[in-house]
């Protein structure tokens, strides 16, 4: 059952000061997103992401188009008591301590106390900010904000969360911990919808995804279908290696910097890789690391569109 | 309607935090307090009318300093907001606009209220320290704040109205002009009955009741509030009454603009 349901959604920007003209920002962009499922939304800087969000949580007017959320179009108020928000590089009132913030919140979703202070804990403890609850969001870092961005868009058990750049700006532990949320989220049933442009962040989370490039709807399906096919070769390190395995290896690999008591190499021929593998156990040599090279989206939609 | 009103509130107590942990605010009712007590000094160069120098010092303070309160917190209500974006995680919250804006202007409402009792009672306090003033003195001080406020409110309207669509530094120079400007509405009427242009009379006349009639606020002088020797008005309850639904009227003719525009409004 479809919880967000797009159709033929549609945005023009006037620019210019004298003579304005429109500049399309999202051009007819049909999409749905089921119940349950985690959807993310992806695309290269300007790809019309943050419009797209903009307008479900109608914080812009759609030139033509038409968004449901959970059945009721997006102008619906009421239908925004069942959702969760979080901006993309969120700020806040930073004169506030996050419990201010978040029984504020709570208030704008007509929760009372005891109830609102008991979750505001909760929440905060869910988040990792329970040694930070009274500490006002202006001596936050740029990770800290983002936790609290995440924790002002659940205090209402939302039934589906927007989340625009979740992980934007987040050091590896920060990125690890949104994460963990989201499947959280999912574990409980909460459909998830975020954007994102980086690759593994989408790769470990999402069920399905949407590829969105000048504003228009490039691919949409499942992650699989989409992501799998793009392994450009692999990167190897190898360890344990001399002189004479050398000329060997650089029959299979096209790059070869030696680093140390290390080998790096770069395979790009599927049948090389296998021939690689081969030689490398029959001559007992040590296997370090072996990772699948897959362009950044930004590659990606270069090859897929063209240069920009 | 209580979810409504429930939620109003919230944004009208959020703006009130905001606002008095602001240091712009402490640093201009200090200015005030200064204004009110320097005044004390300048009753004593007077002969025999130290208290009405007091209490017009005073009360002058009261208005330009909360006049400038106003514009400095009003100008920036919704452009900080929008600027920061901090509206953006606020506006996906089941809130209309107009309960927003409603909160929003309620909040700088109440914020100018608590100034106000704070300047009035560092008044109150410099006329008890000359004490020459009669003890029904103090009540009928009470009318006058009420009416300097009403005419703050008024301002704060304006600034929001001026803030929906405009950098603050337009807003503040829309909005101070429209101050001083206010404070002659009775005179450009008068100048339009003195032409003899048709066109420059209906001129007058539209201006007279577009722009805001800040003399309706301010009939009030020291010698009604004193109520000592020589010649005085008693306060009249019917005018503060009509200042009253002037007020109310005209301040929701500005936020429902300032709403209708902020409607409308994209958040880019």
């Amino acid at each position: 059952m479809p919880v967000l349901e797009i159709e033929n959604l549609t945005k023009d920007f006037s620019v210019g000061f004298w003579k304005k003209h429109p500049v399309r920002a999202l051009d007819n962009l049909c999409l749905e997103v089921c119940q349950g499922e985690i959807f993310g939304f992806l695309g290269p800087n300007g790809a019309g992401k943050s419009t797209t969000i903009k307008l479900l949580m109608h914080l812009l007017h759609p030139t033509s188009g038409t968004a449901r959320i959970l059945g009721q179009p997006v102008d619906a108020v009421s239908m925004h008591q069942s959702i969760g928000y979080l901006p993309e590089n969120p700020y806040f009132y930073d004169y506030l301590t996050p419990m201010e913030l978040l029984t504020y919140v709570g208030k704008l979703f007509g929760l009372r106390q005891p109830a609102l202070s008991k979750k505001v804990d909760a929440l905060i403890e869910s988040v990792g900010l329970s040694h930070s609850r009274n500490l006002q969001l202006r001596k936050f870092s740029k990770g800290m904000v983002q936790r609290i961005g995440i924790a002002q868009a659940l205090i209402n058990d939302p039934e589906i969360v927007f989340l625009d750049e979740p992980m934007s700006g987040l050091d590896p532990l920060g990125r690890m911990d949104v994460r963990r949320i989201i499947a959280s989220l999912k574990a409980r049933g909460v459909t998830v919808f975020f954007s994102s442009h980086i690759l593994p962040d989408v790769e470990a989370l999402c069920d399905r995804v949407a590829i969105l490039n000048k504003g228009r709807l490039q691919e949409q399906g499942a992650l699989e279908e989409i992501l799998k096919v793009r392994i450009e070769g692999h990167d190897v390190i190898l360890s344990g290696w001399t002189e004479v395995h050398m000329h060997n290896i650089r029959k299979f690999s096209e790059e070869v910097r030696p680093m140390g008591d290390r080998l790096h190499l770069r395979v790009s021929d599927p049948e090389k890789m296998e021939g690689l593998l081969a030689f490398v156990f029959s001559n007992k040599l040590e296997l370090i690391s072996l990772n699948p090279i897959r362009p950044s989206l930004e590659e990606y939609f270069q090859s897929l569109v063209g240069s920009r | 309607m209580k979810n409504m009103l429930g939620r109003v509130l919230a944004i009208a107590g959020n703006t009130y935090r905001e606002n008095i942990r602001d240091k712009i605010l402490y640093n201009l009712i200090l200015f005030a307090l200064i204004m009110i007590l320097s005044s004390l000094a300048l009753g004593r160069l007077t002969l025999g009318n130290e208290d009405k120098v007091i209490l017009d010092l005073g009360l002058a303070s009261i208005s330009i300093f909360g006049m400038l309160i106003a514009i400095f917190i009003g100008i920036s209500l919704v452009y900080k907001e929008l600027e920061k974006r901090t509206v953006y995680a606020l506006l996906a919250k089941p809130v209309h606009r107009y309960e927003w804006i409603l909160g929003k202007y309620l909040g700088l409402l109440f914020t100018l209220l608590v100034n106000l009792a704070v300047m009035t009672v560092g008044l109150a306090l410099a006329m008890l320290y000359t004490g020459g003033i009669q003890a029904g003195g103090y009540v009928r001080l009470l009318p006058a704040v009420y009416l300097i406020f009403l005419s703050l409110a008024l301002i704060t309207a304006l600034a929001l109205l001026f803030s929906t669509f405009s950098s603050p530094a337009l807003s503040a120079i829309f909005t101070f002009f429209l101050w001083i400007i206010g404070h002659f509405g009775n005179d450009l009427l008068g100048f339009g009955k003195l032409t003899e242009s048709a066109f420059i009379k209906g001129l007058c006349r539209v201006l007279y009741y577009v722009i805001p009639n800040l003399s309706n606020f301010a009939f009030l002088d020291s010698r009604s509030i004193l109520q000592g020797t020589g010649h005085f008005q008693p306060i009249d309850p019917l005018a503060i009454a009509w200042a009253t639904v002037y007020c109310v009227v005209y301040c929701a003719i500005l936020v429902a603009l300032g709403t209708a525009i902020f409607m409308r409004r994209d958040f880019k």
